[in-house]
């Protein structure tokens, strides 16, 4: 018997116990929880994983950008290569090997360093979003009566309004935009979504047998809304965040596009840097094309990752 | 037509004993005034008295449900229209405010229900839903609270309570989790438990020792007990007095050895020919009940059981029976009927 034969023998066998392990696992805990389900599940799911991949790598390059980044994102140092007529953006060179921008700044920099912008302004976005919607969502989905009819007014009225369209209007209201203003207007436009998530998910439990059964013993109604309801109703709302997450970046990019960002080009941004681009995209489309990639893919890893979050947590789909 | 069916002349009621729970002429109406209303609980009435057991019986869509949530008061304010009277120890619950009787329930009344996986909250721990009941209504705290959720768990035999304190709904199996439930409903020494089939879930051997459980349960803290059932044998084993529904109504009324030794009631007999029996010849076939609920006609114009009736005659389509007290058999006994099944008791007798 070869080195080689033996090699792969003890890999077979190693495997064969950790199927065995698993499954005496599984029979161990028969019943697991939606979440324990859902992360087996996840853990062998291509998608998510690929997903869960560039979320995770995204993450970690906007944590350490400002270490890694080659460059001062904000020093002019190809400046002397502008030549306005004939070459108005520096080309690749070596240290810089994605060139620059039109004012002389390496290119590699301000994207690393963007991604902080896109993090902050979605995470924040997300969570104020969400923080007004689950608000709203336990009132109407709790309380029910005259409180539900009228917070699902306001939702959707918020919801007939173009949420692109909205957000330009909060945007364009403040006198003096920043990186605030473009997380406020976000905010705003992902509240009816998740209000409406909530509140639809609050009612099928309030119908459940458990919750019948509780009041069958008398508990109060507030304590039937938040531990016999909310925990109940809460994931839909979770996974939504993850896929809301990946339009709130895009949002916030075509925010700063069309100059309703954060007007102060010394703290680079994705969405900023293709707005920049516009006037050079017949001559230098590379300008637009790496901010505009970069969207692209942490919003498809955010996406990815909240769909197969999804599929995973519907129970439907459960065993 | 149940003013009629005056207290004394009710089976199951020992003299001297007050009724814990006189449910009389109760109405549940569901719809509203512009669509079609549905009548499911049609003037039911019966007493348990403390330390008795009643059974309601009758199939799917018979009102028996319906009837022990009208009791409890868990209707929906909007939809259903309860009226008639309900009284708990002396007390009218019907026009109780909500605030008030969701005090007594947990406290002085309590229920279990047919599936306990989805009666248990999937996502609490056992143990924090029995110290909520406690907390409620003997506000209990902390330790004394979980002592005693781990003495009720142990009572009702679930071994290990300590340690399943902690447990998920998932984590135990269906006679654990109706045992965890029982302990909830227990959990405040409650004077009146209402059973809604409380073992259809479960398998045959567990269901076994639920009813062992309840029935121990009941008759050491002498609570009274609402059993809603539509097994037969569930009311043999446990029930003092039954009452057979159809269609909203009680068709039947009596002790259990007598009902099921002469069923009076074409339905009771019915019932009882549908279910297989040990002391019988072999090869006897299974009658079951012809047409289902759906084919009945309104109480208002005769029998609703009629269409299905094997003994159905002239009267039954065109007058409405009453319930009235049975001189059929010598038991005392009320029954809703125009032409009853044979009796035990002959001209001779009376």
């Amino acid at each position: 018997m070869t080195d080689r034969e033996s090699a792969s023998l003890g890999q077979r066998k190693k495997a064969r116990i950790d199927r065995l392990a698993a499954a005496g696992r599984i029979s161990e805990d028969e019943g697991v929880s939606l979440w324990q389900s859902a992360w087996r599940r996840l853990r062998t799911d291509p998608i998510f994983l690929v997903g869960a991949t560039i979320v995770v790598l995204f993450v970690l390059l906007a944590l350490v950008a400002p270490w890694i980044a080659p460059h001062d994102p904000t020093a002019r140092l190809l400046i002397d290569q502008i030549n306005r007529q004939a070459n108005p953006i520096p080309d690749p060179q070596p240290g810089h090997p994605l060139g620059g921008d039109d004012a002389g700044r390496d290119m590699l920099s301000r994207l690393l360093v963007g991604s902080q912008q896109t993090l902050i302004v979605g995470v924040m976005a997300t969570l104020f979003g969400l923080t007004g919607g689950l608000t709203l969502g336990t009132l109407a989905g709790g309380i029910g009566r005259w409180v539900d009819a009228a917070v699902m007014r306001v939702v959707d009225v918020m919801l007939s309004i173009p949420s692109l369209l909205m957000a330009f209007s909060i945007a364009a209201v403040f006198a003096r935009p920043n990186q605030w203003t473009v997380i406020l207007a976000i905010a705003i436009i992902q509240v009816p979504i998740f209000a409406r998530l909530l509140r639809g998910s609050m009612l099928a439990q309030r119908h459940s047998d458990h919750v019948l059964a509780a009041r069958a013993l008398g508990v109060r109604p507030a304590a039937i809304v938040f531990r016999h309801m909310l925990p109940n109703a809460i994931g839909p709302v979770i996974v939504q965040a993850t896929l809301v997450l990946a339009v709130a970046i895009i949002d916030a990019a075509a925010l700063s596009f069309l100059g309703l960002g954060n007007p102060d080009d010394s703290v680079p941004e994705w969405g900023q840097m293709l707005g920049r681009a516009q006037q050079y995209f017949n001559t230098e489309p590379q300008l637009a094309f790496y901010p505009a990639l970069c969207i692209i893919v942490v919003a498809l890893g955010f996406t990815l990752m909240g769909e197969s979050l999804r599929e995973a947590l519907d129970p439907k789909s459960r065993r | 037509m149940t003013t009629a069916t005056t207290s004394t002349t009710q089976p199951g009621r020992r003299s001297g004993r007050e009724p814990l729970l006189a449910v009389e002429d109760l109405r549940v109406t569901f719809g509203s005034r512009t669509s079609r209303t549905v009548t499911a609980v049609d003037g039911v009435s019966f007493d348990v008295a403390p330390g008795e057991t009643v059974g309601l019986v009758g199939e799917s869509g018979c009102g028996k449900s319906v009837t022990s949530l009208a009791v409890m008061g868990l209707l929906p304010a909007r939809g259903a229209q309860v009226a008639g009277s309900v009284r708990f120890d002396g007390e009218e619950l019907l026009t109780l405010s909500p605030q008030r009787m969701a005090e007594k329930r947990g406290a002085e009344m309590a229920m279990i229900f047919q599936d306990p996986l989805s009666s248990l909250n999937p996502v609490v721990p056992i143990g924090v839903q029995v110290t909520e009941v406690l907390e409620r209504h003997r506000g209990m705290k902390g330790g004394a609270a979980r002592k005693r959720a781990t003495y009720l768990l142990e009572r009702v035999g679930i071994p290990d309570p300590t340690r399943r304190l902690s447990d998920y709904a998932h984590q135990l199996s269906g006679g654990m989790r109706q045992r965890a439930l029982i302990a909830m409903a227990l959990a405040c020494e409650p004077r009146l438990l209402i059973a809604d089939e409380p073992t259809t879930a479960l398998d045959v051997t567990i269901q076994a020792q639920i009813l062992a459980l309840l029935n121990e349960l009941v008759s050491e803290s002498g609570t009274a007990l609402v059993m809603i059932t539509h097994d037969l044998g569930v009311v043999a084993g446990l029930c003092s007095t039954v009452n057979v529904l159809y269609a909203g109504r009680v068709v039947e009324r009596a002790d259990r050895h007598p009902l099921f030794a002469t069923p009076r009631h074409p339905y009771t007999g019915g019932l009882l020919a549908s279910i297989p029996r040990l002391d019988e010849e072999r090869g006897r076939r299974l009658v079951p009940v012809p047409g289902s609920v759906a084919d009945n006609i309104p109480w208002e114009e005769g029998c609703a059981f009629a269409p299905r009736c094997p003994n159905a005659g002239d009267r039954c389509e065109a007058e409405t029976p009453a319930l009235v007290p049975d001189r059929g058999v010598r038991d005392p006994r009320l029954l809703r009927c125009h032409y009853p099944l044979a009796g035990d008791r002959t001209e001779e007798d009376a």
